[in-house]
C-alpha cells in the first residue's frame, strides 16, 4: 500500500498533465457545444422548415451514433478526404459537435416550456423577437435548462476519456501509460478515477451555486 | 383614434370574426360584452396583432396595417403600433424573474431606450399611481393577483400608449380582489384615457364605459351609449344575454 501511495505521488505530474487536457477538452467542448447548440435550438424553433429540419437531422445523427464512432470518424476518417487534424483539435471538435446536439435539445425544450403569455407580454410592449428572447424568455428558460446542462457537462468530463483512443494524452491515457510501465494497474486507475470524481464534484458544486442564483426571485420577497 | 374596417378572422376555416367595423374616438371608453366564444377576446387581440387577422384594416393614430398583406413584411409596423397600444392580459403575464419596478421599466428602457434613471422615476410614479408604492422591489410571486394586475396596468402605462386594451382584466382574480383592479381602471377612465375593455363585469361596463358593444357569433349585434343599452337593449339576442346577468 505504501509503495502504491509512493507511486501515485511519483506519477502525479503525469496524471495532472493528463487532467489538464481533460479540463481543456471539457471546457472547450462545453463552450463550443453550448454556442452551437444554442444556434441549433433557435433553428429548431424557427418558422422556416429548412432550418428546423436541418437542426432536427443534426441532433438525430449526433445523439443517435456513439461518441466513440464520431471521434474515429473525425480523427481517422477525415484524413481520407484530405482533412488531417491533430488529436486535440479532433477531440475538441468531436466533443463540441456531440455536446451541441444535447444542448440543442435541452435549450429547445426549456424555451418551449415558457408559456405563450410571456412572449405575448413582451410583444405587447413592442419588443422584437430577439429582445423577447434575451430579456424575457432565456432568463426563465435557463432555470429549466441548468440542471440538465449541468448533467451533460459532468457526462462530458467523463466522456473525454474516450479521447484516449485517438491519441490525446488526457487523464485516462496517462493512467494507461504509467500503469503499462509500472504494472501498478489498480493504483493508477484508482488515482485517475479520483481525479475525475474531484472534477465532477467541483462542477456539481458550481451547478448548485448557479441554480441558486437564477432561482433567487423564488426565494426573496 | 382607432379605426377598424371589415376585420375578419378564421381559425382553420372556422369564422371567429365576421367583418367587424368599429371606430373608437380619443378619450372614449368602450366596453365589449358578450357570451364566451363570441369572438370578443379574439377581436381585442387582433387590435394589436397578438392574433393575426385574416383580412381587414386596422388604424391606430397614424399607423395603419392592412392585414390582407403578408404580416411578416409589416413586422416593423406592427411593433410600432404595439408601442402605442397598451395591453392588459387576463392572466397578468408579468415577467416572474423581474421585480414590480423592473416589469414596469422594461418597455421604456428596452424598447424606447429611455435612460434608466428617467425610467425608474417614471416606474415609481406609475406604481404609486396604481396604489403600489412600496412594492417596487417585490417579485410578482409575492404579490396578490390584484396587485399583479395593477403592476401589469402600470407596465402598459409606462409605454405612454394612446389606447389601452383590457382583456377580461378581472376574470382570473379572486372575488375580493376584483374591486381594486376595477377602481384602478375607473381612475384611468377619469383621466380621459382611450380604453377598450372586454369584460364580464356588467355594472362596471355600465358605470365606466361611454359605449357598450355587444358581440355574438363574430359580429357586433348591438352597440350604444352604455346606460341606454343596459336599460333598453333593442336586439332580442342582447336582451336574452343581459337577462342572465340582471336576473339575480
Amino acid at each position: 500500500m505504501e509503495a502504491g501511495f509512493q507511486l501515485a505521488l511519483d506519477s502525479a505530474p503525469f496524471l495532472l498533465k493528463g487532467a489538464y487536457y481533460t479540463v481543456i477538452l471539457s471546457l472547450g467542448g462545453m463552450f463550443f457545444g453550448l454556442l452551437l447548440g444554442f444556434g441549433l435550438a433557435l433553428m429548431r424553433l424557427s418558422r422556416f422548415k429548412l432550418l428546423s429540419w436541418t437542426a432536427r437531422v443534426y441532433v438525430s445523427f449526433f445523439r443517435g451514433t456513439p461518441l466513440l464512432v464520431q471521434l474515429f470518424l473525425i480523427y481517422y476518417g477525415l484524413p481520407q478526404v484530405g482533412i488531417e487534424l491533430d488529436p486535440i483539435p479532433a477531440a475538441m471538435i468531436g466533443f463540441s459537435l456531440n455536446m451541441a446536439a444535447y444542448a440543442c435539445e435541452i435549450l429547445r425544450a426549456a424555451i418551449a416550456s415558457i408559456e405563450r403569455g410571456q412572449w405575448e407580454a413582451a410583444a405587447s410592449i413592442g419588443m422584437t423577437r430577439a429582445q423577447t428572447l434575451r430579456r424575457a424568455i432565456l432568463p426563465q428558460a435557463m432555470r429549466t435548462a441548468l440542471p440538465p446542462l449541468g448533467n451533460s457537462f459532468i457526462s462530458l468530463v467523463k466522456d473525454t476519456a474516450l479521447a484516449a483512443t485517438i491519441q490525446v494524452p488526457e487523464l485516462f491515457r496517462q493512467a494507461q501509460l504509467v500503469s503499462a510501465r509500472t504494472f501498478e494497474i489498480f493504483t493508477m486507475y484508482l488515482s485517475a478515477a479520483l481525479i475525475y470524481w474531484i472534477l465532477a464534484s467541483i462542477l456539481a458544486h458550481l451547478q448548485n451555486r448557479l441554480e441558486d442564483r437564477v432561482n433567487r426571485h423564488d426565494l426573496e420577497s | 383614434m382607432i379605426v377598424v374596417e371589415k376585420l375578419t378572422k378564421q381559425f382553420n376555416g372556422q369564422v371567429v370574426l365576421n367583418g367587424i367595423d368599429l371606430e373608437v374616438k380619443a378619450g372614449e371608453v368602450v366596453a365589449i360584452i358578450g357570451p364566451s366564444g363570441s369572438g370578443k377576446t379574439t377581436f381585442l387581440r387582433c387590435l394589436n396583432f397578438l392574433e393575426q387577422p385574416t383580412s381587414g384594416r386596422i388604424k391606430v393614430g397614424d399607423i395603419e396595417i392592412d392585414s390582407s398583406k403578408p404580416i411578416n413584411q409589416q413586422q416593423g409596423l406592427v411593433r410600432r403600433l404595439r408601442q402605442h397600444v397598451g395591453f392588459v392580459f387576463q392572466n397578468f403575464n408579468l415577467f416572474p424573474h423581474r421585480t414590480a419596478l423592473e416589469n414596469v421599466i422594461e418597455g421604456p428602457t428596452v424598447v424606447k431606450k429611455m435612460p434608466r434613471d428617467a425610467a425608474v422615476a417614471l416606474g415609481r410614479k406609475l406604481l404609486a399611481r396604481v396604489g403600489l408604492a412600496g412594492k417596487e422591489d417585490a417579485y410578482p410571486r409575492r404579490l396578490s393577483g390584484g396587485q399583479q394586475q395593477r403592476v401589469a396596468i402600470a407596465r402598459a402605462l409606462a409605454m405612454e400608449p394612446e389606447v389601452i386594451l383590457f382583456d377580461e382584466p378581472t376574470s382570473a382574480l379572486d372575488p375580493e380582489l376584483v374591486g381594486e383592479v376595477l377602481a384602478t381602471i375607473r381612475s384611468l377612465a377619469e383621466e380621459n384615457r382611450t380604453m377598450v375593455i372586454v369584460t364580464h363585469e356588467m355594472s362596471f361596463a355600465r358605470d365606466v364605459a361611454n359605449r357598450v358593444i355587444f358581440f355574438d357569433k363574430g359580429v357586433i349585434v348591438e352597440q350604444g351609449e352604455a346606460k341606454a343599452l343596459f336599460a333598453n337593449p333593442r336586439e332580442e339576442r342582447t336582451k336574452q344575454f343581459l337577462s342572465k346577468f340582471l336576473a339575480h
